[in-house]
């Protein structure tokens, strides 16, 4: 299948300055040498902590930030220093919901302003043809005509998150990025939200980037994962290769922390807790950057930095141990 | 026109707020209409005189009594309220059109250029307001617009520094992003989406800097720097008459008292202005139409 965006190698370091002169004394690697695919018609997860560098990846990709080094294909075009013309075709077919409605939304703006302001960018439709469109995108992500002229403070949550997809996909995008897209909405309303991101990317056949801490989330909606920590990906999957067969210990760890529901389940399933908290970013751990937290670290894996290591054509584990790791999980659980 | 009758609607249910909507908007009126209803416009423009009733007191003919040169204070006072209008929103008006460009490119755009347009705003900051308006009324010279000109120039830095602090903050705010994601060009994101959202101090402040404004061309005109007799400026009148005040107090009395309320009025309004200007209240209005 053909790749819509493409990461290569991505890097960013940002500096670290102190004193009057602002002197950089060292530099923070919140994303660290990261590639990986995405075909078209997939969703894939970025999952890590904060500080894992997910965001900054989220936000090279949307151009809000330089990326350091690296590449970032777009239908095989590096967007990374588009100008003019090209980073119009850029924006257009590359869009984003943020994580929280009310901050991402202008509240002195009218809904039917907001979703018009990309239309009267992209297109060249009149004034009254602006406003059918704007109906017709509301309608598609299910709120009434009627919200078309209330403020966005006015609205719930849900119904704000769902303009911002309606802004978003008013000029039909190919790339849909979601920054941690139900995080800041009650749980209630959570799932309609992702249950109207599965149907419109059914019908309107769209590629997503979801950005992530919230693993019930994952679970539900992506094809591919990948997992982060520290701006490295530690394991990089399938769905169902990352949730049934994880090989870091780090994945594990994360799975772990999903509070389970059924009982029975949970007697079976083994509890990995990392101890200690993430270490800074700018001054990384040697060798694995897990070795400090984790419970199955050698020697080696002090010295020694672990490559990512291909177990199957999709599932790719950056851990030295993760053969002899995988006998030893499955023997304690 | 809906939001207008809603505010009106906040204002009323307020006391304090209905007293500075009725004394700004008397004092709007009146200097609106001031030349247009003198009784005796000679003396309100000062081109007449009648030494024989010199200082006479309040009474039916005069209600605020007269000056030293006989004429009628009511009238002058009266049309002092034009003056101090022309001022008051001149002032506020000239340093807004300064102060709003100068903090808002400083604050968006940023960069070298940003440093260099808040280091001369700094450097106006650095003299106290009053002092580097007298000594601009004093190199400019007496008359109307060097005064408005010269309380400007020592007024806008106050609105760029508020308008640069609020941008910068309203710059790093997700639907600043969100507007560049979808692509829309940098003067429009600084025009609908930076500057609406970083505007509401500041119209809070002009509110309220419409008395301060007056206020202080009072000062320049009571120092013998402002505007020259014998134009019925407040200030001008309180000055010609405070070294009467034992024998004559309504001579500085009642421009005194007109300084007072219109002061005081703005105050009261700017209060109210803080509160409208609340974002909450448009979903109230909003929620009406529904």
């Amino acid at each position: 299948m053909r790749s819509l965006l493409e990461i290569n190698e991505l890097t960013k370091y940002f500096p670290v300055k102190t004193g009057l002169f602002g002197r950089v004394v060292g530099y923070v690697r919140a994303v660290d040498g990261v590639s990986f695919k995405i075909s078209e018609g997939a969703v894939f997860a970025l999952v890590g902590e904060s500080g894992s560098g997910k965001t900054t990846i989220l936000r090279c990709v949307l151009r809000l930030t330089e990326p350091t080094s690296g590449e970032i294909l777009i239908e095989g075009r590096n967007v990374t220093q588009l100008r003019g013309k090209d980073l119009k075709w850029f924006r257009r077919n590359v869009q984003a919901v943020f994580q929280n409605p009310y901050l991402s939304l202008n509240p002195r703006m009218k809904v039917k302003d907001l979703i018009a302001e990309p239309l009267k960018t992209h297109t060249n439709v009149s004034k009254n043809e602006v406003y059918r469109k704007v109906a017709e995108v509301l309608a598609l992500v299910g709120l009434p005509e009627i919200v078309a002229n209330q403020y966005p403070p006015n609205l719930s949550g849900g119904q704000a998150q769902r303009v911002a997809i309606a802004r978003a996909l008013s000029i039909e995008p190919k790339l849909l990025l979601l920054d941690e897209p139900t995080s800041a909405l009650d749980v209630s309303v959570q799932a309609q939200i992702l249950n109207l991101l599965v149907e419109l990317k059914e019908k309107l056949g769209l590629t997503y980037l979801l950005v992530t801490h919230d693993l019930s989330v994952v679970r539900y909606m992506s094809d591919y994962i990948a997992v982060m920590y520290l701006g490295k990906i530690m394991e990089i999957g399938t769905a169902e290769e990352i949730f049934s067969e994880p090989k870091h210990p780090y994945t594990l760890a994360l799975l772990s922390s999903v509070p389970e529901l059924n009982p029975q389940a949970k007697k079976l399933k083994k509890k990995i807790i990392l101890p200690g908290e993430p270490p800074s970013p700018m001054n990384p751990p040697s060798g694995c950057r897990l070795s400090n937290r984790c419970p199955y670290a050698t020697k080696e894996c002090v010295t020694e930095e672990p490559k990512l290591t291909k177990i199957t054509e999709t599932h790719y584990v950056r851990c030295l141990r993760h053969e002899d790791l995988s006998s030893l999980i499955t023997r304690e659980a | 026109m809906s939001e207008l009758i809603l505010y009106l609607n906040i204002i009323r249910r307020n006391p304090i707020y209905l007293a500075g909507l009725v004394i700004v908007s008397l004092f709007v009126v009146v200097g609106l209409i001031a030349p247009y209803i003198l009784t005796r416009p000679g003396d309100a423009w000062g081109l007449t005189y009648d030494i024989n009733k010199r200082l006479s007191p309040p009474s039916l003919e005069h209600l605020f009594g007269t000056d030293e040169y006989g004429r009628d204070l009511f009238n002058r006072v009266l049309l002092g309220t034009r003056f101090s209008l022309v001022i008051g929103v001149g002032v506020v008006a000239l340093s807004l059109a300064i102060g709003i460009p100068v903090g808002l490119i400083a604050g968006y755009v940023g960069g070298k250029a940003g440093t260099a347009l808040m280091r001369v705003t700094d450097m106006f900051l650095a003299f106290p307001p009053l002092l580097l308006a007298i000594a601009l009324a004093a190199t400019f010279g007496r008359g109307l617009s060097n005064t408005i000109l010269a309380l400007s120039l020592s007024w806008w830095p106050w609105y760029s520094r508020l308008i640069y602090l609020q941008v910068s903050s309203v710059r790093n705010l997700p639907y600043v992003d969100a507007a560049k994601v979808i692509g829309i060009s940098e003067a429009r994101i600084m025009f609908r989406h930076v500057l609406p959202n970083s505007l509401t101090p500041v119209i809070t402040q002009a509110t309220l800097d419409i008395g301060s404004a007056i206020l202080e061309a009072s000062a320049l005109s009571f120092l013998g720097i402002g505007v020259p007799p014998p134009t019925p400026e407040w200030g001008l009148l309180v000055s010609s008459g405070w070294r009467l005040i034992s024998v004559a107090w309504w001579v500085s009395f009642f421009p005194g008292l007109a300084i007072v309320i219109t002061v005081l009025g703005f105050n009261l309004l700017g209060d109210a202005v803080k509160e409208l200007m609340d974002p909450r209240l448009r979903n109230l209005l909003s929620m009406r139409r529904v």
